[in-house]
């Protein structure tokens, strides 16, 4: 199998994004359900009832009732003034995702899949996470449609995200720390899917990125596409163009493809994902899996993943949860391969530098995975025109984080 | 005929009951993983499981899954596991070897390149346990080198899937008895014999029943109305901490043999 199957530019050119995946849950050669026999079938059941409800106008009402009165959205898209005035190349937009309630995009899709999971009878809801913020966005929903909650958590992860381990405990949540592997978020992930293997008659999977086994790269894409949507038009309504480059940070890829999404057949826009390096792509401790990994299989898709040449999955390294993940979003390894985006690392240093930088010239904290993104974004706007703009999803807001970066710069709160 | 079609046959025409231990690779300890597959004959295997140790086994449980870990840490990889097999295959050319794993390991080492080399060392079959009957195109080139493609079923496996994984099948069927991962401990002996009479109507394979055997009286009772039975989970978690390739043997036979003599002594009831 070609790991690159468009390389023909012609042939990349005249791909219709809106059409994938297909109905294997394939984009080009990634995604599929690679998974063991006893969850075929549920995911069968999930894959039909996802079908029937994405085009039932009652569940989209209800959807974006959830959106716009719960977690109050539309999102602004905010004019990086003072921070494009010092960076002194292209307009940095920000896309407020650390606005929506709960402080990230996740809720955008825990909202749409506890609504399947009602719909779908099923009672009891478990999760993974990683930072903690898609496990509290779970937490909350559930709280919001009275459903039992049960989220894995990668020990590491667990200390390194006191705060959002209590947050989802105040929720009703039961926490469940696991203590395997690399106690991180793959673990947690291997953790929830044999709980979903062993319950899954009664229990409802919120997969919080666009990983995992068909259904889910689509439809956590198709829930978080809202913030694509809403700033396509609130570009043209704004600015009155599209901008010339989207930005966002990319651990599975959820944010990201949100924004993506709805601009991937405009072809004038350039799109970059930034992906966690970590130390530094050659110290090998990094998380980018697009930019140093191979096409592989991980947690039922076929993707770009972190292993060994023996296949085994290496340990990742970011000093942000939310990214430190060896795999990535089917789709997202589509668009490298077709060239639609393309994928860079942004290492912890850089992404702390930006962090800064964010809070001092605009006043806002940023979660340390968006700061990825703001990084690049500083990156890409120096290289850029003034009348160039530059959409960088910030994906969420950095409070959770504040304890993790006092420790690294040595302060004791 | 495969060595696997061979195995079956014989049982077949002696009226026995296979039994088909599960060991991980290299576990507990690497060198003494070809003596502890001869032991595992000595004590009455029919045909090997040995589990290639995959980072992060979804569909194991932690028995096995540490298992795994404990091995990996300890360097075992494809090129050594199939090395082993090399190793055995020289004293033994009867017993079929089985390589269970996940998909990750044999894409990146190349699927025909393992095929080719797993063929060559003397396996027989691979059990790729995320490969479900519809991504069967990925492990075409295991069909293409002469390797039996076993696939699983399970309590959910509807009609439809299960004519499609029969049609598939080679070597024999593995049925997974409950909805669960490796290793845990619900059976329900009724829902288990109903269901393999099912299977038995659309399969052409003999039908291995495994998950949640644990010893001689479950084995007995599985044994009752499968081709054959699967031990994984019970007897790693046995053979775990054995210091030396003697305490490995001797561990291996005592937890077996009552096993094997459970299933010889009941007749098959079939």
């Amino acid at each position: 199998m070609s790991a690159k199957p468009f390389d023909d530019a012609a042939a990349a050119a005249a791909i219709d994004y809106t059409q994938y995946p297909d109905a294997r849950g394939r984009f080009g050669t990634y995604g599929g359900s690679y998974v063991a026999e006893t969850l075929v079938a549920p995911l069968a059941e999930l894959a039909a009832a996802y079908e029937r409800l994405r085009v039932d106008p009652a569940f989209i009402a209800e959807f974006e009732r959830d959106l716009k009165y719960y977690v109050g959205r539309p999102s602004p898209i905010y004019h990086a003034e003072r921070l494009s005035q010092q960076v002194g190349g292209a307009q940095i937009l920000l896309k407020r995702e650390d606005l929506n309630h709960t402080g990230a995009h996740k809720i955008n899709n825990t909202i749409g899949q506890a609504l399947v999971a009602r719909a779908m009878g099923k009672r009891r809801v478990i999760a993974e996470t990683g930072a903690g913020q898609h496990g509290v966005a779970t937490a909350t929903v559930c709280a919001r449609f009275g459903l039992d909650c049960v989220v894995y958590m990668g020990a590491t992860d667990i200390e390194r995200q006191a705060i959002n381990v209590y947050r989802m405990k105040l929720l009703g949540a039961q926490v469940v720390p696991v203590t395997s592997g690399s106690k991180t978020l793959k673990d947690a992930l291997n953790e929830a899917m044999r709980d979903w293997v062993t319950n899954v008659a009664d229990t409802f999977y919120i997969i919080g990125t666009v990983a995992g086994p068909h259904p889910y790269p689509q439809m956590v894409r198709d829930f978080n596409a809202v913030v694509g949507r809403e700033a396509r038009a609130q570009m043209l309504e704004q600015y009155g163009r599209l901008p010339d480059v989207l930005t966002a940070c990319v651990g599975g890829g959820s944010n990201a493809i949100g924004l993506f999404h709805a601009f991937l057949n405009d072809r004038e826009v350039a799109i970059v994902g930034a992906e966690a390096a970590g130390e530094g792509i050659a110290s090998g401790h990094h998380a980018a899996s697009l930019a140093a990994g191979r096409p592989g299989v991980l947690h039922g898709n076929r993707t770009y993943v972190l292993c060994d040449d023996d296949g085994q999955i290496t340990e990742t390294h970011s000093v942000s949860a939310g990214l430190d993940y060896p795999g990535v979003g089917p789709e997202h390894a589509f668009l490298k391969d077709t060239g639609r985006a393309s994928y860079v690392g942004v290492t912890d240093d850089e992404a702390l530098a930006a962090f800064h930088q964010l809070a001092r010239s605009e006043g806002i904290l940023a979660a340390l995975e968006s700061s990825h993104a703001v990084a690049q974004a500083i990156k890409l706007a120096r290289e850029l025109p003034k009348d160039a703009l530059v959409l960088c999803n910030l994906s969420g807001r950095g409070d959770k984080d504040v304890h993790t970066i006092a420790a690294r710069e040595g302060i004791s709160l | 005929m495969s060595r696997i079609d061979i195995r079956f046959s014989e049982l077949r025409n002696t009226g026995r009951t296979g039994l088909i231990p599960f060991i991980t690779a290299g576990d507990p300890l690497p060198d003494a993983t070809v003596a502890l597959m001869h032991a595992l004959v000595e004590a009455g295997a029919d045909l090997i499981e040995l589990g290639v140790p995959f980072s992060d086994p979804m569909a194991d449980g932690p028995v096995i899954q540490h298992a795994s870990e404990r091995a990996l840490a300890k360097g075992v990889g494809l090129a050594q596991i199939l090395g082993w097999v090399r190793d055995f295959r020289a004293r033994d050319a009867a017993t079929p070897v089985v390589l269970m794993g996940y998909m990750n390991p044999v894409e990146i080492h190349g699927a025909a390149r393992f095929a080719q080399e797993a063929a060559a060392a003397g396996v027989d079959g691979v059990l790729l346990v995320d490969c479900p009957v519809e991504e069967i195109d990925a492990a075409a080139p295991l069909r293409a080198a002469g390797l039996d493609q076993i696939f699983l079923a399970a309590p959910t496996t509807t009609d439809a899937r299960l004519v499609r994984i029969c049609a598939a099948a080679q070597g024999f069927l593995y049925y997974v008895s409950f909805a669960g991962v490796t290793g845990a401990a619900r059976l329900s002996l009724d829902d288990v014999r109903a269901r393999v009479a099912a299977i038995r109507q659309q399969a052409s394979t003999p039908v291995a029943v495994g998950f949640g055997v644990r010893d001689a009286a479950s084995a007995a009772a599985i044994g009752a109305f499968a081709d054959a039975v699967v031990i994984g989970s019970a007897l790693v978690e046995r053979l775990a901490g054995a210091a030396s390739e003697e305490e490995l043997r001797t561990r291996a036979l005592g937890f077996l043999a009552p096993i094997r003599a459970a299933l010889d002594t009941r007749g098959h009831g079939r």
